[in-house]
């Protein structure tokens, strides 16, 4: 008895100690990764990387600033077209849990995070950027905005079905209109779940290079129009990194690095937002 | 003799197929409390939430038969019209966790859109929150988040959410079966004094409860209500075999 039990401890402790050893093996990507681009991405950092145009092959030096200022507006548009519709969707989602269109819609949108989002890249290339005839940074926005969408409406969706039934209630026998409840009460209340599914949302769609491969196709020039091709980091990053000049691959390495802080960044004030409007029952 | 206030006629509620409230008929008269009592499942939460149209938020539920407020027919009324004038506190205290005190009290009010003079709202917050006796506690942390309040003092903070609208009828969920003795006592306190000014509709599981604090009781069984009377009547001389095996807990 006594040797069994000695046996079963040995073993619990085993256990334990795989479990330790994998979670911290989940990390060691993550490390190799930040290391690696730190190494080689933080040397070509500087004020001057930030706001300079790229050079032409032979001339040394230049920087990023229209690959930045135009993931900025991409993501930016993006946002602005999928945010909006994805919280409806989740509102309406957690608020009608067995119609059948509450079904399909959930069925369709797990379907289109699954996506590859080469596919969705050419969709919006037959859809917006070959009838208008150019490439342009709002098709490229268009196509992010539709890898954005699934994230958001879960994560919306999710969010609001956590709260509880009698919050509902109680604004409804408070003599509110179902809107009112919806907009005043049930958003505000899962406000930090809401928000941060759409700030991981902007995070995850930040580094999407397929989608704007045939939309805003990258512009080597500064472009602040949003009907025409426009540059963005994960762009420059593929067009430079498979380029066979130094200087360009030392641009890759800094754009790598700068999108790398923007995830990490986005990844934090997400950890804060939740943190800081929790909301308390 | 009292005037009634609101009345009940024939009244049926349904789940989908399930018969939960069987043909009622009661007279609440004005400025009493009425302690709706019987054992879990028997229908007395259903018809409490006919009275203010929350029943009907429910998938499938459906009502039959007249619920007179002031003899005018609550289910010819705009659902919204009718949770204004009739008030309701559930059976867990449930504060919107995102508002602070003040504006929990007034947020009627406020969630509604109405727009009311800053003078005016603290006139009603301060009213309501002493008439939920609940004024003295915290009027120094008006603006704190409702619910770092206890319980009771939730529970307190949303009848006076409730009675800030000035309805003419309180509906009472169980308010006080998430709550611990000390707190229980104290809003059984405060129903007596709401009374003044309200009509209260009190649904308890707990006989004594009722005994405490109402003027009458209504006893349900099964859907059906089995008796309705002055509750002192009620607890010495029920009519009803079912009711007397009710109070005197030989119920099987």
């Amino acid at each position: 008895m006594k040797q069994n039990i000695k046996y079963r401890i040995g073993k619990s402790k085993f256990f334990k100690f795989m479990v330790i050893l994998l979670a911290i093996l989940c990390t060691v990507p993550l490390f190799v990764i930040l290391i690696y681009i730190l190494k080689e991405g933080i040397t070509k950092i500087n004020w001057h990387f930030l706001v300079n145009l790229p050079k032409p092959v032979g001339e040394t030096g230049g920087g990023i600033a229209n690959a930045l200022v135009g993931s900025l507006l991409i993501v930016f548009f993006a946002a602005l077209i999928a945010i909006p519709i994805g919280i409806m969707g989740g509102i309406y989602l957690s608020e009608n849990r067995k119609s059948w269109l509450a079904n399909w819609t959930r069925l369709a949108v797990d379907v289109l995070q699954g996506t590859p989002s080469i596919v969705v890249g050419i969709v919006i290339y037959f859809w917006i950027v070959k009838p208008l005839s150019t490439f342009s940074a709002l098709s490229g926005s268009v196509a992010l905005a539709i890898m954005m969408l699934p994230i958001v409406v879960r994560s919306t969706e999710e969010t609001l079905k956590l709260l509880p039934d009698s919050l509902k209630e109680a604004g409804l026998a408070l003599g509110l209109p179902y809107q009112r409840v919806i907009l005043r009460i049930l958003l505000p209340c899962g406000f930090s779940g809401v928000i941060s599914g759409a700030i991981l949302a902007v995070a995850r769609i930040a580094g999407e290079t397929a989608p704007l491969l045939f939309t805003a196709f990258g512009n080597p020039y500064f472009s602040t129009n949003i009907l025409k091709p426009m540059q963005s980091l994960p762009l420059l990053i593929f067009n430079y990194a498979t380029s066979p000049y130094d200087d360009w691959h030392n641009l890759a390495w800094g754009a790598a690095l700068i999108l790398l802080i923007w995830v990490l960044l986005l990844n934090i004030i997400t950890k804060i937002t939740t943190r800081r409007w929790k909301v308390q029952f | 003799m009292e005037s009634t206030i609101l009345k009940a006629i024939d009244f049926d509620a349904y789940f989908g197929e399930n018969h939960a409230v069987k043909k009622v008929n009661i007279e609440i008269p004005k400025n009493n409390v009425v302690a709706v009592m019987g054992p879990s499942g028997c229908g007395k939460t259903t018809f409490l939430r006919c009275i203010n149209r929350m029943h009907e938020l429910i998938e499938g539920a459906t009502t039959k038969g007249k619920m007179l407020l002031n003899n005018e027919d609550i289910y010819e009324m705009h659902p919204i019209f009718v949770r204004h004038k009739i008030g309701m506190v559930f059976q867990r205290p449930n504060p919107f966790p995102n508002l602070s005190i003040y504006d929990n009290a007034i947020a009627g009010y406020k969630l509604n859109g109405m727009k009311i003079a800053k003078a005016d709202r603290d006139v009603i917050v301060e009213q309501s929150l002493q008439k939920a006796a609940l004024w003295n506690e915290v009027k120094d942390s008006l603006h704190k988040k409702g619910t770092f309040l206890s319980g009771g003092q939730q529970q307190r903070l949303c009848i006076a959410r409730a009675i800030a609208m000035e309805p003419e009828v309180l509906l009472l969920d169980e308010p006080t079966s998430a709550l611990d003795p000390i707190s229980t006592s104290s809003i059984e306190v405060l129903l007596q004094e709401l009374k003044k000014n309200y009509t209260l509709i009190v649904v308890t599981h707990n006989m004594q409860q009722a005994a405490r604090v109402s003027d009458k009781t209504a006893f349900f069984y099964l859907g059906e209500l089995i008796e309705y009377d002055d509750t002192k009547n009620m607890f010495t001389n029920p009519q009803d075999k079912r009711t007397q095996n009710y109070i005197t807990g030989r119920f099987s």
